[in-house]
C-alpha cells in the first residue's frame, strides 16, 4: 500500500525534475502522460488494496483513508484524461520547447498538490497544501499572457488567499477550543479533534465550522464566494479548466466535509449540516441564474462546476448512508463529465475561434463525431438518464426526503430542471441554430489526442449510469464511516 | 492557551502590544501612501515578533524565539523589501482612487474593533474564560482580520490587496501565539514560507498586470463579468 502512495507522489515529483532540463516539446508530453498513467494506476490500486479503516503513517502526519483515497482517485483520473488532451491541446497553441516545460512542469505540480492534500492528516498541514494548489493554479490560469487571463488569474490569487485566511482562522479556533481539555499543546490531527469535540462549547464549534466553510467553499466555489471560479476557469486553457473544475474543487470539498464530520454527535451539528445544505442550495441557484443567460461557452461549464459543487455540499449536508454515497459517487461523475465538457469546449473554441456560445453554430454538421460526444455530455451533465449524474443526483435527492432538511428537495428539484432546460437551450442554438457567418467557418481537424479523451469519460459516465456496482456501493458505506 | 499565571508587567506588556499592532494597522487605513503602508507593515511584523519573544520567555516555550527571529527577518525584513522594491519598479506610490477618505476609513476601522470587541467577549463567555490577556488576542485577532478586510475592499491598488492579506495574517499569527502556542512550530514555520511563495506570486503576477493588462487598479480591470 505505501508503495502505491509512494508512485503516487514521487512519479509527479520526478516529472516536475526532468520539466526543468532542456529538452523537445515531445519529450515533455509524453514524460508528462507516463506521469499520469502512473498516478492513475498508483491511485487506483490504492482504492483497490487500502484497508476500510484509515490508516496513520509517516508519525502521523499522512492519513491513507478510503475517503482520501476516492478524492485522489478522482484527481488521478481527471490528470490522466488531460494530460492525453493536453499533448493535442497544446499542440495547436503551438508552444515553443520553453513553454512546454513550464506549461507540463505547472501541471505536474498542480496534479501532485491534488495528490497530497488529501492524504494530509494534520488540518493545518492540509490548509498550506490547498494554499499551494492555489498558487501552482494561478500560474496555470495565466499561461496564455493575455489581459483576460491575467485578470483571471489575479483575481483568483486574491480571492482565494484571503479565503482561505478565514478557514485558517477557524482550524485556530478549533484547536484552541480543545487546549482547554487536552492541555496547551496535542497533537492536532483530524482524529484529535473529533475526539475532543464533543466536550468544546457548540457556539464556538460551530463559529470555527462557519470560517472553515466560507474558507474552503472560496476555493471549492461555492456561491456566494465563487466569483473566482467563472473567470479561472474560462480563461485558463482547456485542460486546465478540466483539472482545475474536476481534480480541484474535490480536493477543496474534502477539507468542508472531514469538519462536517468531526462536529457529528455534538451539538454544533445540526446547524452545521443546516449552513452546508443551504449554502449549496443558495449555490445551485446562483449557478442556475447565471447558465439561463450565459454568453461564454467556458463560463457556461463554469456555472455548471458551481452546480455540481453545490450538489456535492448538499449530499454531504444531507449525511446519512445515502447522501453520502451519493455524494462520493457525485465527485467521480462530476471529474468524468466536467473533463469531457471542457475537452468540448475546448475543442470548439479552437475550431470557431471564439468563446461565444452565438458564435458556434451547426457543430453536428462540421463535426459528427466529437460534436456527438460533446452533445452527449451535455445531457449527461444536467442529470439526465442513463448517464452517472443522474444516478448520484437522484441518491442525494433520496436522501434529502428523510433528512432533517428535506425542506430543500423540492427547491432542488425545481432548480436542476430550471438548469437541465436552459443548458440544453444553449445546445439547441449551437447545434441547430442559423448557419455561422461565411466567414467564421471551422475548417479545423481534431487529432486523436483530442478525442481519445472524450471516448474515455462518455464511456465511464455511461457505464457507471447503468451500472452502479455494488461493491462501489459497499465502499462508500465503509468510507462514510470514517470520512 | 497560555495557562502560565502572568505578572502583571507580563499581562501589560501583551497588552500593549496588541493594542501597538491594532494602531498601527489604523496606520494603513489612514493613509493612502503605500511607502507608508510599508512601513506600518513591517512595524506591526516586528511588534509581532517581540509578542512572540515575550510570550517564549514568559510562557517557557523555547520554539517560540526561533518563530520571533523568523518573523522579524521575513515579515519585518525581507517581506517589506520585496513590496517596496515592486512599489518602486511599478512607480506606483499611492492610492489615486480610494473608495474612502481617511477620516471615514478610520471611523470604520473603529467600528469592526467595536465588532471584534463584542464577538470576543461573547466567545469568553460563552467559553467562560475570565483570562483577559486571551479575551484581548481574540479582539487582536478578529480586529486585523476585519481592518485587513477593509483595506481590500476599500482599495484598488493591487498592492493594497496583498497588504489586506498580509495583515489578516499577520492578525491570525498574533492571536494563535497567545491562544495556542504550543500550536506545531513546524506549522508555523511552514505558515512563513507560504507566506513568502505568496508574496513572489504576487509579485509576478502585479508585474504580468501591468505589461498585459496596462493597470494594477482593481477598478480598470471589468472585462470579465457574468
Amino acid at each position: 500500500m505505501l508503495i502505491a502512495l509512494e508512485i503516487l507522489w514521487t512519479v509527479p515529483a520526478l516529472a516536475i525534475v526532468i520539466s526543468f532540463f532542456r529538452g523537445g516539446r515531445a519529450r515533455h508530453e509524453y514524460v508528462n502522460l507516463l506521469s499520469a498513467a502512473a498516478v492513475f494506476g498508483a491511485s487506483l490500486t490504492l482504492l483497490i488494496i487500502a484497508p476500510a479503516r484509515p490508516r496513520v503513517v509517516a508519525w502521523g502526519y499522512i492519513i491513507i483513508s478510503p475517503f482520501g483515497n476516492w478524492v485522489v482517485f478522482c484527481a488521478g483520473t481527471v490528470y490522466l484524461l488531460t494530460s492525453i488532451y493536453s499533448i493535442g491541446y497544446m499542440r495547436i497553441l503551438n508552444l515553443t520547447a520553453n513553454q512546454a516545460s513550464r506549461f507540463y512542469g505547472l501541471l505536474e505540480g498542480f496534479a501532485l498538490s491534488m495528490l497530497v492534500a488529501p492524504c494530509m492528516n494534520n488540518p493545518g498541514l492540509y490548509w498550506i497544501v490547498i494554499d499551494l494548489t492555489t498558487i501552482i493554479s494561478a500560474f496555470l490560469v495565466g499561461f496564455e499572457r493575455e489581459a483576460e487571463s491575467i485578470e483571471a488569474s489575479w483575481k483568483y490569487l486574491i480571492i482565494v488567499s484571503s479565503g482561505l485566511s478565514l478557514s485558517l482562522l477557524g482550524i485556530v479556533l478549533f484547536y484552541w477550543g480543545g487546549t482547554f481539555h487536552l492541555g496547551p499543546v496535542y497533537s492536532m490531527t483530524w482524529a484529535a479533534l473529533h475526539s475532543v469535540a464533543g466536550k468544546v462549547p457548540p457556539s464556538l464549534l460551530l463559529t470555527s465550522f462557519l470560517l472553515v466553510l466560507i474558507g474552503f467553499g472560496t476555493k471549492a466555489g461555492l456561491a456566494p464566494m465563487h466569483t473566482w471560479l467563472p473567470d479561472a476557469h474560462s480563461e485558463g486553457p482547456a485542460p486546465v479548466s478540466a483539472m482545475l473544475s474536476g481534480a480541484l474543487l474535490n480536493t477543496a470539498v474534502l477539507g468542508i466535509v472531514r469538519f462536517l464530520h468531526i462536529l457529528d454527535g455534538t451539538k454544533a451539528s445540526v446547524p452545521a449540516h443546516l449552513a452546508v445544505v443551504i449554502i449549496g442550495v443558495f449555490s445551485l441557484l446562483i449557478a442556475a441564474m447565471f447558465i439561463v443567460r450565459q454568453q461564454g461557452i467556458k463560463r457556461l461549464m463554469a456555472y455548471s462546476s458551481i452546480e455540481h459543487i453545490g450538489i456535492i455540499t448538499i449530499g454531504f449536508g444531507f449525511g446519512g448512508i445515502l447522501g453520502t454515497a451519493g455524494a462520493m459517487y457525485q465527485m467521480l461523475n462530476h471529474s468524468l463529465n466536467k473533463s469531457l465538457m471542457f475537452f468540448g469546449a475546448g475543442n470548439a473554441m479552437r475550431s470557431y475561434k471564439s468563446k461565444e456560445i452565438d458564435k458556434i453554430r451547426r457543430v453536428l454538421s462540421y463535426y459528427p463525431v466529437t460534436g456527438t460526444l460533446w452533445l452527449l455530455g451535455a445531457i449527461a451533465i444536467t442529470g439526465a438518464p442513463p448517464f452517472g449524474l443522474f444516478q448520484s443526483e437522484v441518491a442525494i435527492l433520496r436522501a434529502g426526503i428523510t433528512s432533517t432538511n428535506s425542506w430543500s428537495v423540492w427547491l432542488i428539484a425545481v432548480l436542476l430542471i430550471v438548469i437541465f432546460v436552459s443548458f440544453m437551450n444553449h445546445f439547441r442554438s449551437m447545434y441547430f441554430g442559423l448557419e455561422p457567418e461565411a466567414n467564421g467557418l471551422p475548417t479545423m481537424q481534431f487529432s486523436c489526442w483530442l478525442e481519445v479523451p472524450m471516448w474515455l469519460s462518455l464511456t465511464a459516465i455511461l457505464v457507471l449510469g447503468l451500472w452502479w456496482p455494488s461493491g462501489l456501493l459497499h465502499f462508500f458505506i465503509e468510507a462514510g464511516k470514517s470520512l | 492557551m497560555l495557562t502560565v499565571p502572568l505578572g502583571s508587567l507580563a499581562e501589560s506588556l501583551f497588552s500593549f502590544l496588541m493594542t501597538a499592532a491594532l494602531v498601527l494597522s489604523f496606520v494603513m487605513v489612514g493613509s493612502h501612501w503605500l511607502r507608508n503602508h510599508i512601513i506600518a507593515f513591517a512595524t506591526e511584523s516586528w511588534v509581532i515578533a517581540v509578542l512572540s519573544a515575550s510570550v517564549a520567555y514568559y510562557g517557557h516555550y523555547q520554539e517560540l524565539y526561533i518563530i520571533a527571529v523568523l518573523t522579524a527577518l521575513f515579515r519585518g525584513m525581507l517581506l517589506p523589501y520585496l513590496l517596496l522594491r515592486l512599489v518602486n519598479r511599478l512607480d506606483i506610490h499611492r492610492e489615486f482612487r480610494p473608495l474612502f477618505r481617511p477620516a471615514s476609513g478610520m471611523l470604520t476601522g473603529a467600528l469592526l474593533i467595536v465588532v471584534a470587541f463584542a464577538l470576543s467577549s461573547s466567545i469568553g463567555d460563552k467559553l467562560k474564560v475570565s483570562n483577559s490577556i486571551a479575551l484581548m488576542a481574540l479582539t487582536a485577532m478578529f480586529g486585523l482580520m476585519l481592518i485587513g478586510f477593509l483595506l481590500m475592499v476599500v482599495r484598488s491598488e493591487a498592492i493594497s490587496h496583498i497588504l489586506g492579506l498580509l495583515v489578516i495574517e499577520n492578525g491570525i499569527f498574533l492571536g494563535s501565539q497567545i491562544l495556542i502556542p504550543g500550536f506545531a512550530i513546524l506549522l508555523e514555520l511552514v505558515i512563513l514560507f507560504d507566506l513568502l511563495i505568496i508574496v513572489m506570486t504576487f509579485g509576478i503576477l502585479v508585474r504580468y498586470l501591468k505589461t498585459h493588462a496596462g493597470t494594477t487598479s482593481s477598478q480598470e480591470l471589468q472585462k470579465l463579468v457574468g
